[in-house]
């Protein structure tokens, strides 16, 4: 590991300062469970790490409506098992709880999460090619070991996938992310945190460099039956192939209203729009449930080693707005 | 670059330790290798197999992916801190009783692990296996394979761990 300067960062302000004087080779430190890991295999080489784990927001706010405002430094187990978020944001809580291990869940921060890097294996290994490490030298992902990787909104330039459980949970809600830049701050969609790879894979996110994400807000709670459910090679602690996050409200036989965001398919926790707009004032039968995820699925692009995502993703959403309408009705 | 060391101050099990360190040193080499705790064990070095497993600020956490110097002011214990002097933890007494290893690799970080799953159970956190989150969850042996698996075992003795954790839990 290349050695580096270790700072702690007083304030937002302070933590700017430092990042602007670190002349490029600076990162911010979270809880580390990434970045640490990613320094180890010299996939990240910075000079400086300034430390933001520390900083005073650790709290979670709730607000009069239910809304919530997270700290960007709040541990992953902490919001997982924060009394409000459990009862009126309980696919959070689920799609945290689904992520990871509890140790990890322990050190991981909420801003960690979110900007937490692909597990492409080509991505992890500095002696392979890859356009998001190593900008033009290639992406062997696609004639290779693609099949954990994206068949939405990927590029010939890179296929990899998001693999945050968190962030998808938060799409499905609306998430909205509170970013520190040096002229104020801005809050950002959630949906538009992270960009499409097209010809410059190496930036995940529409983030410019030293900006710091200081919290998430969640608006007010969904009050319909809502669900995280993940698929993946074992029972537990490992990534998702496909998971999703959706809510669905039923009223007199028809679908109301509905949420729906895919993970482990696209370089972006996926919100499922054209699903959403197939179903809302259809009725709520497992025929528009799997109507609906086909509509979304269509604009799906796979290769050869993920084409199994596609059937899965359908079949996933189909049965879990099915169980959903059952606990609706 | 040149190396760069700070000096950090860590309560371990509790002693206070005044060390300097190379930023890059994780918590888990400094124990080891500066501490001479050879307890937590280096599976991975990459968060996938718990065996690192302490307990930083009474909460359970891979040392290899915590750099020492993040965790300046910090309170660590590691097995070798979990008995009272001559008397085990429940954890430790029920891991003898259950046959709850092999080789042993492992089981450092199996003990700090299940003494953390107590304690997070003990505040009502919930898991992956907990059916409704808002709810109270129940120690079963679901909620135990669950909560564990961040802590992997090559030997395959699961089945006697969710015993002893149980029997830890009563
Ligand atoms: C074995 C293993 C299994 C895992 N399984 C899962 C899983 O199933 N599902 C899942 O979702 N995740 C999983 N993870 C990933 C885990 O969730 C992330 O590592 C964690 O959330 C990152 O948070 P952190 O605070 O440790 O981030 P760090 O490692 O500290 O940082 C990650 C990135 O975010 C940047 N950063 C951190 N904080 C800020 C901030 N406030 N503002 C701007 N930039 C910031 C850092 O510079 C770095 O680039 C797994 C990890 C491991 C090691
Ligand atoms: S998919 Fe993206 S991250 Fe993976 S090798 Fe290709 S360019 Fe690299
Ligand atoms: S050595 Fe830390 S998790 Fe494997
Ligand atoms: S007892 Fe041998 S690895 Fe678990």
């Amino acid at each position: 590991m290349r050695p580096f300067a270790y700072e702690r960062a007083a304030t937002a302000e302070d933590a700017l300062r430092r990042h602007a004087a670190g002349d490029g080779a600076v990162a911010y430190l979270g809880g580390g469970t990434n970045l640490v890991d990613l320094m180890r295999l010299g996939v990240a080489m910075p000079a400086r790490l300034v430390d933001v784990a520390r900083l005073p927001y650790d709290r979670i706010e709730h607000r009069a409506d239910g809304g919530l405002v997270i700290g960007a430094a709040v541990r992953n187990s902490d919001l997982a098992a924060d009394l409000g978020v459990r009862a009126d944001h309980p696919l959070l809580s689920q799609a945290l709880l689904s992520g990871a291990s509890g140790q990890i869940r322990n050190q991981a921060t909420v801003g960690g999460n979110l900007l937490q890097r692909t597990r492409c294996p080509y991505f992890q290994d500095i002696s392979k090619a890859c356009n998001k490490r190593d900008p033009g030298s290639g992406c062997p992902a696609i004639e290779g070991d693609h099949e954990n990787l994206a068949i939405l909104d990927h590029s010939p330039e890179c296929v990899a996938t998001h693999p945050s459980d968190m962030a998808v949970a938060l799409a499905a809600l609306d998430a909205r992310v509170r970013v520190r830049q040096p002229d104020g701050e801005d809050v950002v969609p959630l949906e538009r945190l992270y960009r499409s790879p097209g010809d410059d894979p190496s930036r995940d996110t529409t983030l410019a460099p030293g900006d710091l994400i200081t919290g998430v807000e969640v608006p007010a709670p969904l009050r319909m039956p809502a669900r995280y459910r993940k698929v993946r090679e074992r029972a537990s602690f490992a990534f998702a192939l496909v998971s999703v996050a959706a809510a669905l409200d039923v009223s007199g036989g028809s679908v109301r209203d509905c949420r729906i965001a895919l993970g482990g398919v696209a370089p972006r926790p996926w919100r499922a729009h054209r699903a959403e707009d197939a179903l809302r004032g259809r009725p709520a039968t497992p025929g528009s449930f799997r109507a609906a995820a086909e509509a979304e699925l269509a604009a799906a692009d796979p290769l050869p080693g993920n084409a199994y995502k596609v059937p899965l993703a359908v079949n996933l959403v189909a049965a879990v707005l099915t169980d959903l309408a059952g606990e609706a009705s | 670059m040149p190396t760069v060391r700070a000096d950090i101050t860590l309560t371990v099990n509790g002693s206070l330790r005044r060390l300097t360190v190379d930023t890059r040193t994780s918590l888990l080499d400094l124990l080891r290798e500066d501490l001479g705790l050879t307890g937590a064990k280096k599976g991975c070095d990459h968060g996938q197999c718990g065996a690192c497993t302490v307990l930083l600020d009474g909460r359970r956490a891979n040392a290899c992916l915590a750099l020492a110097v993040a965790n300046d002011g910090a309170d660590v214990v590691t097995v070798e801190g979990l008995a009272d002097g001559e008397r085990l933890s429940p954890v430790q007494e029920a891991f003898l009783e259950k046959d709850a290893y092999q080789c042993g690799y492992c089981t450092p970080g199996q003990l700090c692990s299940a003494t953390g799953v107590l304690r997070e159970a003990a505040h009502g956190w919930p898991s992956a296996a907990t059916g409704d989150v808002a709810a109270e969850p129940e120690l079963d042996d679901d909620e135990i394979r669950e909560r564990m698996s961040g802590n992997l075992c090559r030997c395959g003795a699961y089945v006697n761990i969710v015993a002893a954790v149980r029997e830890a839990a009563r």
